[in-house]
């Protein structure tokens, strides 16, 4: 199964529609704008920022390296503290372990706190098939699912909604679910947020089954952890009777200690505060204080064939923070839905396609949704370079190359759509090993520049829909050397560019000369 | 095959590019950071939690253990409640006479604990550096559910020997076996407009109590 929502057009398609969006573009602009501001402030208050960025990436990579032998040692001490551990290979399997778990349980409904595991997996929908009702409890995923909508962003998921939208939504939609909005309800968020607390208490405080991600795993301990502001997932993890985590396999980390490294990058990168109201950890089952029964499932979905490529592996490191989606220029404008899955905004352009395995058009459209200006590899509290795996990943697109699906080596072909891209770059490689007709070609284009056209026709013009053709000099820059300091014009300036072209110089020249 | 074995195959197959010698554990790992922002005395420290404390819109008093009672007293006043969730390790010399101490039971339900006004627990550590409190269940922290349910959450602090300066210092107080429950501030959203709206679904008002022991 993909892990982006069914039927998402490429991203250019959904882009050229959300940065149409006014409205949109307006919410996103002043949220965007307001993290980063925040985030920036929250990290300069630590000297040590960059050697705890440096840690972050070491402790993800270490890790990363050593996987198999974290996640047998975690399962031995989950299980040692009396947790059952599950293994899903890919969505389908978990979403089959959960429902089976809550069946067993005998209830038909549950509550969730905010997991983008689960939402990649579409646990909600399978449990929906089953007849089990799964209630989200964050207050923005409420949001969110009261308006039969998706995310748009990691940390905040109904930014694109404003207030006088989210009343309207409470309003007509909360009193299908449970506990009906006040007619009178007002548009201030204090009044919203009171609206949601009485609606979800009530869940709360009857919930048998309470279903959850994690943000860390501790190999060592067994211990899980989950970093939340509102307090709904601290009434998901100790009120009910069964809990059922579902996690990604790259969210262990080796040691207890380690989280003295996590636990001050993320609430600063994410929420932009110094620590986040509340965090929840534990380990395996606690006698009378908590959940009798814990399950962990372990989630794969397209992890192991991510880790399987050494330059995409790093996505891994990611701790779903968000500080990327905030810096980056394509985000702000075209908003979380254009990038098609849980994922949205720099992480999202790398991750998806990686967990994908490039199926789908929008997956091979995701690497290009970047003006790859490096922002979101500045604010990464664990140094993922993304522009280096956007750049991996478009070559993988154009070209096709290894890569493994499923487990599976295996190569794949081009995508479709790129054939005058590979027929250009082609074309362009063998004039730059050949110097005469490049500057044969060169001196043309010159001459001709009056009658270069806006817009390329045939198949250059999806390149210049949203690109300007670059203005041709009268002159190319090898000419105009050649003019003022070419041999002759100058004894005794620097003639190496001139011989190289004619042919005579040294060594290295000769076979290029001779291909002419 | 079952997937545990089909997960666990992908990463090996996955890793082939790591030396077969390289050990779990071998790998760089500069821990170059700061144990400590800062060199503070202990009096800075506690002054530091207040202030961080306060900023995330926690109520921070200071009192001596003579006048505790009488403190947890007014705060409940304030707070209109009359009875308190107690957990077991809290000594009865903390207590106001007249309230009604409401001992924990597995037997409570939730229900029950959202009748109760308000609950009064000691801590595990406190950070300065983040204006954190961190409960482990001990006894005089009680369940987990305790400190959630009810909309009023006393919480007091020895001064100082509960105090450290950063997470890297109360990690290593910790022991993970043990439930915690980090607490900075009353819980918080701004999910609507990025409008920060205090209290949704853990207590609505956090007082944090800073115990000076002689």
């Amino acid at each position: 199964m993909s892990v982006t929502y069914v039927g998402m057009p490429p991203f250019p398609e959904a882009a050229d529609a959300s940065t149409r969006d006014e409205r949109l573009r307006g919410n996103l602009r002043h949220a965007t704008h307001t993290i980063r501001d925040k985030r920036a402030t929250a990290v300069a208050e630590l000297a040590d920022w960059p050697e705890l960025r440096t840690a972050g990436a070491e402790i993800k990579d270490r890790t990363l390296r050593h996987l198999d032998h974290y996640l047998e040692q975690l399962e031995a001490a989950v299980t040692r503290a009396g947790g059952t551990v599950h293994w899903a290979a890919d969505a389908a399997e978990a979403n089959r372990i959960v429902t089976r778990l809550v069946e067993a349980t005998g209830e038909s409904e549950v509550v969730k706190v905010k997991s983008m595991a689960t939402q990649e997996i579409g646990l909600n929908e399978a449990l929906a098939e089953a007849g089990i009702s799964a209630y989200e409890t964050d207050l923005a995923e409420l949001i969110v699912q009261l308006g039969d909508d998706h995310p748009s962003h990691i940390l905040v998921p109904a930014i694109h909604r404003n207030r006088e939208e989210i009343r309207e939504i409470f309003r007509t939609r909360m009193g299908r679910w449970g506990r009906a909005a006040p007619e009178n309800l007002s548009d201030r968020p204090a009044d919203l947020a009171e609206a949601a607390r009485l609606h979800l208490r009530e869940k709360f405080l009857n919930a048998k089954v309470g279903v959850s991600g994690a943000n860390f795993m501790v190999a060592e301990s067994g211990t899980l952890v989950v970093v939340e502001s509102e307090g709904n997932g601290r009434m998901c993890l100790t009120l009910p009777e069964t809990l059922i985590s579902v996690v990604g396999i790259e969210k262990v980390v080796p040691t207890w200690r380690d989280l003295e490294v996590f636990l001050q990058l993320l609430p600063r990168s994410s929420t932009a505060e110094r620590m986040n109201p509340y965090t929840s950890t534990w380990t395996g089952t606690t006698e009378s204080d908590g959940p009798r029964d814990f399950h962990l499932v372990l989630l794969d979905n397209g992890r192991t064939d991510t880790l399987a490529d050494r330059v995409g592996r790093q996505a891994l490191r990611c701790i779903r923070c968000s500080a990327c989606l905030n810096v980056c220029p394509v985000y702000e404008r075209a908003g979380g839905h254009a990038y098609g899955s849980p994922y949205p905004g720099p992480i999202g352009a790398i991750l998806t396609p990686q967990l994908d395995a490039m199926e789908t058009g929008l997956d091979a459209s995701l690497p290009y949704a970047s003006s790859l200006c490096g922002a979101c590899y500045e604010v990464c509290p664990v140094a993922i370079d993304i522009p280096e795996v956007l750049v991996h990943l478009r070559e993988r697109v154009v070209q096709g190359g290894p890569v493994t699906v499923r487990g599976q080596r295996t190569t794949v072909r081009p995508a479709k759509g790129h054939a005058a891209e590979r027929a250009a770059m082609r074309a362009a490689s063998w004039t730059f090993d050949h110097p005469r007709a490049l500057r044969a070609g060169e001196r043309l284009a010159s001459r001709a520049r009056r009658l270069v056209p806006r817009t390329l026709p045939g198949p250059g013009k999806g390149w210049t829909d949203s690109r300007d053709i670059p203005s041709l000099p009268p002159e190319s820059f090898r000419d105009w050397w050649r003019r003022t300091r070419g041999p002759g014009t100058r004894p005794g300036a620097e003639t190496r560019p001139a011989a190289r072209e004619s042919g005579t110089g040294e060594s290295g020249a000769a076979p290029e000369g001779g291909r002419e | 095959m079952n997937h545990r074995d089909l997960v666990l195959g992908r990463v090996r197959r996955a890793l082939a590019d790591v030396p077969r010698e390289e050990l779990p554990g071998q790998t760089p790992l500069a821990r170059d950071y700061l144990r400590v922002h800062g060199d503070r005395t202990p009096e800075e420290s506690a002054a530091l939690l207040a202030t961080h404390l306060t900023d995330y819109r926690a109520h921070v008093h200071h009192c001596g253990t003579d006048e505790l009672p009488a403190v947890l007293a007014r705060l409940m006043a304030q707070r209109g409640s009359r009875s308190a969730v107690v957990p077991a390790g809290v000594p009865d010399a903390w207590l106001p006479g007249d309230i009604e101490r409401v001992r924990d039971s597995p037997a409570m339900t939730p229900h029950d604990l959202d009748a109760v006004g308000s609950v009064v627990t000691g801590c595990a550590v406190a950070i300065a550096e983040t204006g954190t409190l961190v409960l482990d269940a001990s006894p005089d922290q009680g369940r987990r559910r305790i400190t959630l349910v009810p909309d009023h959450h006393i919480c007091v602090v020895r001064v100082p020997v509960q105090v450290v300066d950063s997470v890297p210092q109360a990690l290593e107080r910790l022991d993970p076996a043990r439930p915690q429950t980090w607490i900075s501030g009353p819980s918080a959203t701004s999910d609507i407009e990025l409008d920060r709206v205090e209290g949704v679904h853990g207590p609505r008002t956090l007082d944090v109590v800073l115990l000076a022991e002689s």
